[in-house]
């Protein structure tokens, strides 16, 4: 049972970070053009 | 086509001056930044793939003073930031260049930037709430698997802590709107909704601290989970929808040349243009405010304003309305004093009021509402008055029940029933080429018992075509084809399009007389193409029954007579043959003369039509029917049809209506088909009935779980449980909208028809 001293405590500050990293890609525009996104990952960049 | 051209030398000028003016208005659309570049935020139609991205993107690249240039393929558009070393119309031309047309998007548009923010504070509402509610839903399931004594407190005050602040933050929405309601006295579903939640969240806390077997945290946070998905979808649908509209309001640049004092020109945008200015008009351009001509005549194409397919004369004296199309001739035009006279300041008005009349529509989700949430609130009362006196004063007990209650009948299913559907219907409808301005105007869509048409512009297509030509030899027709390619006045541009397959001879001098046609040399003789009296001066007589039409002369010959008719928009017919298939009597209210109207409406099988309607004759009827509760479909595309498109219970316009006809439109078809139409009509149909039978599974939901909540039977396992099942039962059967329409009937023997211009007609 103590292992839910450190258990709880990790799974909630992961699901955290998660919630967090949506946060920071919405706020840099990482949504603001999916269908771009998914046409610049076939484009050669050289 | 290649065989046809002309050498008209005035084309390429202007075509280059057009292209100077569009980048005029671009200099009015920068937002200066704090570090002093400019952000211009550019409308391309034209870009829809990944190449269209690299294409742009590459081009810019080594342009002089580009800060960044970045290519949005959801919006279409650019995002340009440059600074003031950079050439605007340098960057501009090239894009233009890489065969893309550019529009520039105002950023002082607000209100655009007002939902962006809206749906953006959605979804991150939407993102805390499902953290939130999968977090509580790991420690509910230990504790529903038989955690017991501390450790199950301890999972109840953790829950606490992540679902207080979530609750606060992610239900803003929510109370919002509920809190609005009920301060105007009404009730909306956000009033049960904001209830059952803050209900839930308060009896869980209390619960919590007092040591209780029971906490809804995961209700609560799931519930607002669930609803705001819906919420996020509809508020995305509707500023997709809004895109759309700027997208094309931005098609034409908008400004006119202003006649200076010292006789040169300057370009001022339309807003600038104050009364008494002193404007210059070429062939092609719009007029941009009521006035009147004080020098030059020339012809103006006025379907667009009041409905007539016949172009007006236009001599110094004359005025002429905002809207109008200057077809032939250069004239200077003063604008008119009073602008509270004006066209357009009439159409305002009626717009204004008809606006104030369209409040009154309520909303199928709220008209639910106001007999669904008293219902529920007055059933978690009397249990709780049943269970006071059952268990002979246990108010602890009785209140657990009785927000048990409203928990359970917290329209979770009933608030996803209606925005699912709808933004399932407006991706369908999207597909087909039919944008839908938000969700109400389906359900309005979907009332109606009667249709009305405009004719110009909207049955027809606007421009005439050739429907009979007199026979002539191989040499008479080149000349023909030649001459007609010098004018830009739409009779000449369908005998240069119905000759587009045909040889042409290089004309000496072509010369286009204002009001009465073009006129050329060809091996010293003159040659004239249109007013038959006027082409027959040079010529032998004309019978006279044919003098309304169009006349080809060649000196010292028999003249040619041309029959012009308009065009019937592609799939006309089918689309009132479908509406009246599915008991939707049509009519035509037209502002054109009435044989005109007469032949258009026995073309296309429409028994009840109404000629020469001023703009006000039509609001009003659109009004008087309205007041009668027989509720219409009003299809349009012009000035002089805005004020019954916003009048109407409901209306649509194609793409190429004049502005203030598509903003007051619920649905705009970007397809030049009618069956558009027809199409929406039935998609809202199915909508409607998708929505009513989500109603029905919601209802059924009730009827199960009510009794069990009534008997204290429910606990947080079943509440969520059954929520979850119903929610994700509506949310299927809406997405049932996406698949299983009837196409709209397919018209591919009379496309081909109409590009060889071959297709229906009616004479003029």
């Amino acid at each position: 049972m103590n292992l839910l001293i450190f258990l709880i405590p990790i799974a909630l500050f992961l699901g955290f970070l998660g919630l967090a990293a949506f946060l920071w890609s919405l706020k840099t525009g990482q949504f603001d053009d999916p269908e771009g996104a998914a046409q610049r990952i076939l484009q050669n960049d050289d | 086509m290649t065989c046809c051209t002309v050498n008209v030398p005035k084309q390429p000028i202007e075509a280059d001056t057009s292209r100077f003016r569009k980048y005029e208005t671009f200099l009015h659309a920068g937002h200066e930044n704090p570090d002093h570049t400019i952000r211009y935020v550019i409308s391309v139609p034209g870009i829809h793939c990944g190449v269209c991205i690299a294409a742009i993107e590459n081009g810019l690249e080594h342009k002089h003073g580009i800060v960044s240039a970045r290519v949005n393929l959801t919006l279409k558009r650019l995002n340009l930031q440059i600074d003031d070393t950079a050439d605007l119309t340098d960057i501009l031309s090239t894009v233009e260049d890489l065969g893309f047309d550019v529009y520039p998007i105002d950023m002082g548009d607000l209100a655009e930037l007002e939902t962006e923010r809206q749906s953006t504070q959605l979804l991150k509402a939407m993102a805390v709430a499902g953290f939130a509610s999968m977090n509580i839903m790991l420690l509910s399931v230990s504790v529903w698997s038989g955690a017991e004594n501390s450790t199950k407190d301890l999972f109840h005050i953790i829950s606490a802590i992540i679902a207080v602040p979530v609750v606060i933050y992610s239900g803003q929405a929510f109370y919002r709107s509920a809190f609005g309601a009920l301060k105007a006295g009404r009730l909306n579903m956000d009033v049960p909704i904001s209830l059952a939640v803050l209900l839930a969240l308060g009896m869980s806390i209390f619960e919590t601290m007092s040591g209780g077997a029971e906490a809804y945290f995961d209700a609560a946070t799931m519930l607002l989970f669930f609803l705001l998905i819906g919420r996020y979808l509809d508020q995305k649908m509707r500023e997709k929808a809004r895109n759309s509209v700027i997208a094309l309001s931005n098609l034409a640049a908008k400004g006119a040349n202003l006649v200076m004092p010292d006789g040169g020109l300057s370009y001022i945008p339309a807003d600038e243009i104050e009364p008494d200015m002193l404007l210059r008009l070429r062939p092609g351009d719009r007029v941009p405010a009521d006035g009147v001509i004080t020098s030059g005549t020339t012809e103006f194409d006025r379907s667009l304003v009041t409905g007539e397919s016949d172009p007006l004369e236009g001599k110094i004296g004359q005025s002429i309305e905002a809207g109008a199309l200057n077809l032939t001739g250069v004239i200077d035009l003063k604008v008119r004093k009073s602008s509270d006279e004006s066209f357009l300041a009439e159409i305002g008005r009626m717009l204004e009021a008809a606006e104030q009349g369209r409040g009154h529509y309520t909303r199928i989700a709220d008209r639910m509402a106001r007999i669904y949430a008293p219902a529920v609130h007055l059933l978690a009362l009397i249990t709780f008055m049943f269970w006071l006196w059952t268990t002979n004063g246990d108010w602890h007990t009785s209140l657990t029940i009785a927000i048990a209650v409203l928990i359970i009948t917290c329209p979770c299913a009933l608030g996803l029933a209606v925005p699912v559907a709808h933004v399932v219907a407006a991706s369908r409808l999207m597909k087909e080429g039919i944008l839908m301005r938000d969700g109400g105007a389906l359900e309005r869509l979907a009332e109606i018992r009667s249709a009305a048409f405009d004719k110009t512009g909207t049955l027809t297509t606007g421009t005439p075509s050739v429907t009979e030509m007199a026979s002539m030899n191989d040499e008479q027709i080149s000349i023909l084809s030649s001459l007609a390619q010098g004018s830009n006045h739409p009779a000449a541009r369908a005998v240069a399009a119905h000759l587009s397959n045909c040889k042409t001879k290089p004309l000496d001098v072509l010369n286009e007389v204002p009001g009465y046609g073009i006129e050329g040399v060809w091996k010293t003789r003159r040659v004239r193409l249109g007013r038959a009296s006027w082409a027959a001066e040079i010529a032998g007589k004309i019978s006279s029954d044919k003098i309304s039409g169009l006349v080809f002369a060649i000196e010292g010959q028999q003249p040619a007579y041309i029959q012009l008719s308009e065009k019937i928009r592609k799939g006309s017919r089918d689309a009132i043959a479908q509406l009246s298939s599915l008991n939707i009597p049509s009519e035509i209210l037209s502002g054109d003369a009435s044989q005109k109207v007469a032949d258009v409406a026995h073309n296309i099988g429409v028994e009840k039509y109404s000629a020469e309607q001023l703009p006000n004759d039509k609001f009003n009827y659109m009004n008087q029917r309205e007041k009668d509760g027989n509720h219409t479909l009003m299809v349009g595309d012009g000035i002089n049809d805005a004020p019954a498109l916003a009048a109407a219970h409901v209306s649509m316009a194609p793409a190429t209506a004049a502005d203030v006809g598509r903003h007051a439109a619920d649905f705009i078809f970007t397809r030049s088909s009618l069956s558009a139409v027809p199409f929406a009509f039935q998609m809202a149909r199915r909508t409607q009935t998708v929505i009513k039978q989500n109603f029905g599974l919601a209802l059924t939901y009730n009827m199960i779980a009510v009794p069990l909540a009534f008997a204290g039977y429910v606990t947080p396992l079943f509440a969520a449980i059954a929520m979850s099942a119903s929610s994700i039962l509506v949310v299927a059967n809406a997405m049932r909208l996406q698949s299983g329409v009837k196409k709209p009937i397919s018209t591919g023997k009379k496309t081909k028809q109409s590009q060889s211009y071959q297709g229906e007609r009616v004479p003029v």
